[in-house]
């Protein structure tokens, strides 16, 4: 879903009849800033009500404009479920009307997906929708998950090992597989996307639960102000031997009162929880509960796998280095020979550096000119085996790890022994070549440290997260690779447990850990983790563990994941300031439209009239401007409020500067230029007198 | 302004600043009990006092046993307080006959010195007799400033406990902040005061003929003794009825200076002992920087008003009230103090001030009393203020937010808000209340905007324990003396008990260690904030309230309408 999408007609024809529904007490009630809002706004239209059949056409309005208010909230809350709505719906036709062959005593049997349990055996063939959350327990099978992480290409799930998870309401394109299922139904992973996106079962997280209650703290503050504010003003009238009470009425107390009260946040607050939700599943991440994401905002270390997230799965020829005599154009062209057949990346990357750096054109080789020799782990090594006419061995040329090399050919040099060493030193691994038992070099092959990588370590750093590579390689390797990507801290020779301990002992020393993992071996460390981050083509086990599922299988979004939980926090922050900050400019419009007059004497204005910076049209049109601006603000705000705030990863200081000036400064100073273009435009329409 | 206040008001700070760094460290050392010679001066007559009472020093209490121990013995406090002005005339010490006192009456008092409010709806010359201002009053300016220190000191640990439960021992805090601090501290005053003619004795009152041949009569009484904790302990409650505008309660100008030292001297100490006891002393120097600021601010809005905007108006400077002999700056220096201070002691009266150096006094109370604030009381309070702060803080830059290293989660910001609104909405409430009922309205002696800040000012006197009057207000009836005695109440612990309730769940909490993506709460930029939210925080709560009192009173002024 694109950003400008934001208003396309169907969501808003959605929201339009979402907000009505919302107007139920029962729902505004956990919202404490709404409900009084609604309270009020019925108040209001209980007074005109009993005072038909004479209306006032200005009570009327602010009557209006209070429903306004509440109905804007409630509109930005529906808008951003319809987006997670619009989403979970093609989720949901995913899953419906699935026919599971349940395995039962040998047999097949055909049972509505609905009534699978926990344990249960099902057979898939191609062509057949998996029925439930599952582990493939039998069999390998390509499987086409596109309804939910919308990738079109197919995966490889099998039984045993690391990508044996399955998720319901995927498809089997070939082969046949037998799945236990993991997850009652009603229950699965993407019954708990569905859920989540459609706010159903969204809970308030911490932060978001201490934030209602300092807007309802402020909403009482408010209403004992503005409740003493009618007494004061009768004890003033009084004394001044005024009457105010055609000012100082409840529709205009009532408006103070809304105007006071955060609106603006109380208003956008559930909107912007499920907004942060939904910005995450476009990118393809599915967290479990709200919390997740906040505290991702809270990460203060960051592990992260070496191999996939922080180099490039594989590794490449950097170079080649010949023994003593040997030309290195020579090493090149019997590396690429023993290379030909070599379809890993590793040897595919050796073909590709002979021919760049010496233009060696990769031989075309037939069955009967040669004979491949395969890696063998046994062996170590892989080759070519060059024939001659009469397919008798011409010349046998092998390369691989330098302790196996050693052993196959006859002297070794001294010069190649320091060159591997080197190599090793500096985080390569380093391989030999050999020819007919003569060693003709080492090809040094390298890390690849991905693009880019180095400033999102950076970016991190500023944010004041660490990040800490985990890697099976050796301490020198990984040192290495470590320098080279700019990570703080690396984990050499990791083992599941002790990622586990590390985890434990940065979190005993008071730091929120997040990590990534797929494997089932990963699990623990993952439950371990504030942040886990599970990728999709995970196991099962694993995916449990985390509290986050990457749709797109991609271990460097766990940068995504932080910038999103705190772009979360961040445009709560924002729009609360900016609802106080506003509060300046509505005390200056309606403070002197109530008591300009009091205390006037002489046919002159009252003394509380010099507040009136404004210098608005009249008090109703005062009053009526600060209301209408109170309300269709936040309608001006619900696409910030959907869309976040921006986050550039700047310090603490730095930000907390920015914000403060944009939306605490602006805050303050919007309403004056707002409010009084409205009372321009309100006068001119003839709404007031 | 002359040379000579611009003179005076340096001479105060320069004081200020000198005396209350090394003060706020012996503080501190004896709320730590880390000073070897502090034990060896003190040490006998605290084991006594602990073997008397049973008390086990060392023992820890959790907050809600801190909690308890402190209410049962600010009751037994208001017990004996109350029971001392009902019984006096069967006592001794009563030399000049005072009788009882009306319930109502007693019990306002009670709280009121119970409370470090010193609201006083009473005069204490004719009302009180010697036993009851020593014994009870007396006694109570002692324990009520030791125990706002408590409370200081126990949320302090809580915010600072690494891996315990405790936040330290109440009896054990409450005598060693008597014995180390307030007693030989008011000793010391005393012994100065005396020595410019502060009187102190039990002789009766003496009548005397003036020269002008009338017939006078001069109280008297041990007032230098409770002076000095008066002003030590941001007590307030004179001696006198006219509290230091009276001649013996305030005999000279050096009397007069040392007792504005003393009225900001310990509180501005307790945030140098805050600094002493976190380990961090730039997190206090920002604190006192952010008090000291919104003070001079205030002072700055006083000093306008009187020697600029009043003249203008009037063509004069408003002399009536003020106090004479030591001049304007003077009484403006008192008032911003006393008010910011939770002192409530004055040397001029309020009500005589110009409308907006009054609003400034009626403002600097709103705001919480935490710009230096009560002894102890000023620092909880600005404490949750700053917890406030920081969480807005947090959410604003997306991390939840921190405070010297523990997070501040739901239950805190509960608690912070409940501190800092409640005395407020006892304000607005007690004040609308007032504005209801006739009766009540008639204790105003001021029609128009004066009479309404009067009222303001006496329910945020009493709810902000400040205990100055605005004078004007007569507020020896049973509604006022009830009303506010449960506003007295509430501003003290409604404040005191989510303080202690804060210490409690910080105490378990995790510190985690500060990275480039924590706010530093020590910076300039979160001293601005600070500001700002204790600013923002009483203007919008009170903004409709000061509009139609003392604002519509200056604006009044300045076209020439006076009240």
């Amino acid at each position: 879903m694109s950003e400008n999408k934001f208003w396309n007609r169907e969501l808003i024809s959605g929201a339009l009849a979402g907000a009505l529904l919302k107007l139920d007490p029962r729902r505004q009630m956990k919202n404490p800033v709404m409900f009084v809002t609604m309270a009020v706004a019925a108040l209001v239209t209980g007074g005109i009500l009993a005072g038909l059949p004479r209306v006032s056409g200005f009570d009327a309005q602010i009557a209006l404009w209070l429903w306004f208010t509440v109905l804007f909230s409630n509109f930005a809350e529906a808008l951003a479920e319809g987006h997670g709505k619009a989403r979970a719906e093609s989720l949901r036709k995913a899953r419906v009307e699935i026919t599971a062959r349940l395995l039962a005593e040998g047999h097949e049997k055909k049972v509505p997906a609905s009534r699978l349990r926990k344990g249960d055996l099902v057979v898939c063939a191609a062509g057949d929708f998996i029925p439930g959350d599952g582990e493939v327990v039998e069999g390998i099978a390509s499987v086409d998950e596109s309804a939910i992480t919308g990738e079109s290409a197919p995966v490889i799930r099998e039984s045993g090992g690391d990508r044996s998870a399955v998720t319901g309401g995927t498809r089997v394109i070939s082969d046949r597989i037998v799945v236990r299922i993991t997850a009652d139904a009603g229950k699965s992973f993407v019954d708990r996307m569905i859920a989540l996106i459609e706010n159903a079962s969204r809970q308030k997280t911490p932060n978001e639960i201490a934030l209602t209650m300092v807007l309802a703290a402020l909403t009482i503050v408010f209403l004992l102000a503005v409740g003493s504010l009618k007494l004061f003003a009768d004890y003033s009238a009084a004394a001044a031997g005024q009457d105010l009470s055609g000012t100082v009425t409840v529709p205009v107390l009532a408006s103070l009162l809304v105007c006071l009260i955060p609106t603006t946040i109380g208003g956008l607050l559930s909107a912007i929880g499920v907004a942060g939700m939904d910005r995450l599943v476009r990118r393809n991440v599915v967290a479990k509960s709200g919390r997740a994401v906040e505290a991702a905002g809270d990460i203060d270390v960051l592990l992260l796998d070496k191999t996939g997230t922080i180099t490039l799965g594989n590794r490449m020829a950097a170079a080649f280095i010949p023994a003593p005599g040997v030309q290195e154009r020579e090493l090149a062209e019997a590396a690429q020979l023993a290379s030909l057949s070599d379809e890993t990346p590793e040897g595919r990357s050796i073909v590709v550096l002979a021919k760049t750096k010496f233009e060696l054109r990769a031989r075309e080789l037939h069955p009967h000119e040669a004979h491949f020799i395969p890696f063998s782990a046994n062996t170590q090594t892989s080759g070519v085996e060059l024939l001659d006419a009469e397919h008798r061995p011409l010349r046998k040329i092998l390369k691989g790890s330098i302790a196996a090399i050693k052993a196959e050919c006859a002297a070794f040099p001294p010069e190649l022994e320091a060159a591997q060493a080197e190599v090793a030193r500096a985080g390569g691994t380093p391989l030999a070549v050999m020819d007919n038992g003569r060693a003709l070099g080492v090809i040094h092959l390298k890390d690849i440290v991905k693009g880019g990588i180095r400033e999102r370590f950076a970016q991190l750093r500023k944010m004041g997260i660490k990040t800490v590579m985990i890697t099976g390689d050796n301490p020198l390797t990984a040192a290495a690779v470590a320098a080279e990507a700019g990570v703080d801290d690396f984990m050499a020779q990791a083992t599941p447990e002790s990622k586990l301990a590390r985890i434990r002992a940065e979190q005993a020393a008071g730091r929120l850990v997040a990590m990534t993992g797929d494997g089932t071996n990963d699990a623990p460390a993952l439950a371990q983790a504030d942040v886990a981050v599970t990728m999709n083509t995970g196991t099962q086990a694993a995916r449990e563990a985390g509290n986050m599922v990457d749709l797109d299988s991609n271990p460097t979004k766990l940068i995504e994941i932080v910038e999103a939980g705190k772009q979360l926090l961040m445009t709560r922050g924002a729009l609360t300031t900016f609802s106080i900050s506003n509060d300046v400019a509505k005390y200056f419009a309606i403070i002197p439209a109530l008591f300009g007059a009091l205390y006037a004497a002489g046919g002159k204005a009252g003394p509380l009239a010099a507040l009136d910076v404004m210098r608005l049209h009249s008090p109703q049109s005062a009053i009526l401007s600060a209301v209408i601006f109170n309300a269709l603000i936040i309608m001006a705000l619900v696409p910030l409020a959907l869309r976040g705030v921006k986050y550039s990863p700047m310090n603490a200081q730095a930000l907390l500067r920015r914000n403060m000036f944009i939306y605490g400064v602006g805050g303050v100073i919007a309403p004056f230029g707002g409010i009084k273009l409205l009372d321009m435009l309100i006068v001119a329409a003839g709404l007031v007198k | 302004m002359d040379k000579y206040d611009v003179l005076q008001l340096l001479l105060y700070l320069s004081a200020l600043l000198t005396f209350s760094y090394p003060l706020g460290k012996y503080l501190a050392s004896a709320l730590d009990d880390s000073s070897g010679l502090q034990r060896r001066l003190f040490g006998a007559a605290e084991k006594l006092i602990y073997r008397v009472c049973s008390i086990n020093p060392a023992e820890q209490m959790g907050w809600r046993r801190y909690a308890a121990a402190l209410l049962w013995f600010n009751l037994l406090g208001l017990a004996a307080v109350f029971a001392l002005q009902l019984l006096q005339r069967a006592l001794p010490f009563d030399p000049n006959g005072a009788g009882p006192v009306s319930p109502a009456l007693a019990f306002n008092t009670a709280v009121s010195f119970m409370t470090n409010t010193n609201w006083q709806a009473y005069a204490g010359e004719t009302t009180l007799s010697y036993l009851t201002q020593m014994a009870g009053l007396g006694v109570q300016n002692f324990l009520s400033a030791a125990t706002g220190i408590a409370v200081f000191a126990a949320l302090t640990r809580g915010l600072t406990a690494r891996r315990t439960q405790g936040l330290g021992n109440f009896w054990a805090d409450i005598t060693r902040i008597t014995i180390r601090v307030l007693l030989p501290f008011s000793l010391i005053a005393a012994f100065m005061l005396v020595g410019q003619g502060v009187v102190q004795t039990f002789v009766p009152d003496k009548v005397v003929t003036t020269v002008e041949g009338e017939r006078q009569v001069v109280p008297l009484g041990p007032a230098a003794s409770q002076l000095a904790i008066k002003q030590l302990g941001s007590n307030g409650g004179g001696f006198f009825n006219a509290n230091s505008a009276h001649p013996l309660e305030n005999p000279t100008p050096l009397s007069n200076f040392l007792e504005m030292l003393l009225l900001l001297l310990l509180p501005a100490a307790c945030v140098h002992a805050y600094g002493a006891m976190i380990g961090d002393k730039r997190q206090s120097r920002l604190l006192f920087a952010v008090m000291l600021s919104l003070w001079a601010a205030g002072l700055a809005v006083a000093v306008y008003s009187e020697y600029y905007s009043a003249p203008a108006a009037l063509g004069a400077n408003l002399m009536e009230g003020k106090e004479t002999r030591f001049g304007v700056m003077n009484s403006l220096i008192w008032s911003v103090s006393t008010t910011c201070a939770s002192n409530g002691s004055v040397n001029a009266m309020h009500s005589s001030l110009s409308p907006l150096a009054g609003g400034t006094a009626l403002f600097n109370i709103m705001l919480g009393e935490v710009i230096f604030g009560g002894v102890g009381a000023g620092m909880y309070g600005m404490l949750l203020f700053v917890l406030l702060t920081v969480f807005l803080c947090g959410v604003m830059v997306g991390r939840t937010p921190e405070y010297l290293g523990k997070k501040i989660e739901k239950r805190e910001i509960q608690m912070a808000m409940a501190g800092i609104l409640a005395p407020g909405a006892a304000i607005l409430a007690g004040a609308a209340l007032s504005c209801a009922l006739p009766s009540a309205l008639a204790s105003l002696s001021a029609k128009g905007p004066h009479g309404l800040t009067e009222l303001l000012y006496a329910w945020s006197s009493a709810s902000g324990n400040n205990g100055s009057a605005f004078a004007g207000i007569n507020a020896n009836t049973t509604f006022y003396n009830v009303g506010l005695g449960i506003a007295m109440l509430i501003g003290r612990f409604a404040v005191i008990l989510p303080c202690l309730a804060i210490a409690g769940s910080m105490t378990t909490k995790q510190v985690c260690p500060p990275s480039a993506g924590t706010l530093p709460t020590d910076t300039a930029t979160f001293g601005v904030l600070l500001s700002a939210v204790i600013l923002i925080v009483g203007g919008l709560t009170f903004f409709p309230a000061l509009a139609l009192g003392p604002l519509a009173e200056h604006l009044l002024m300045l076209k020439g309408v006076f009240f």
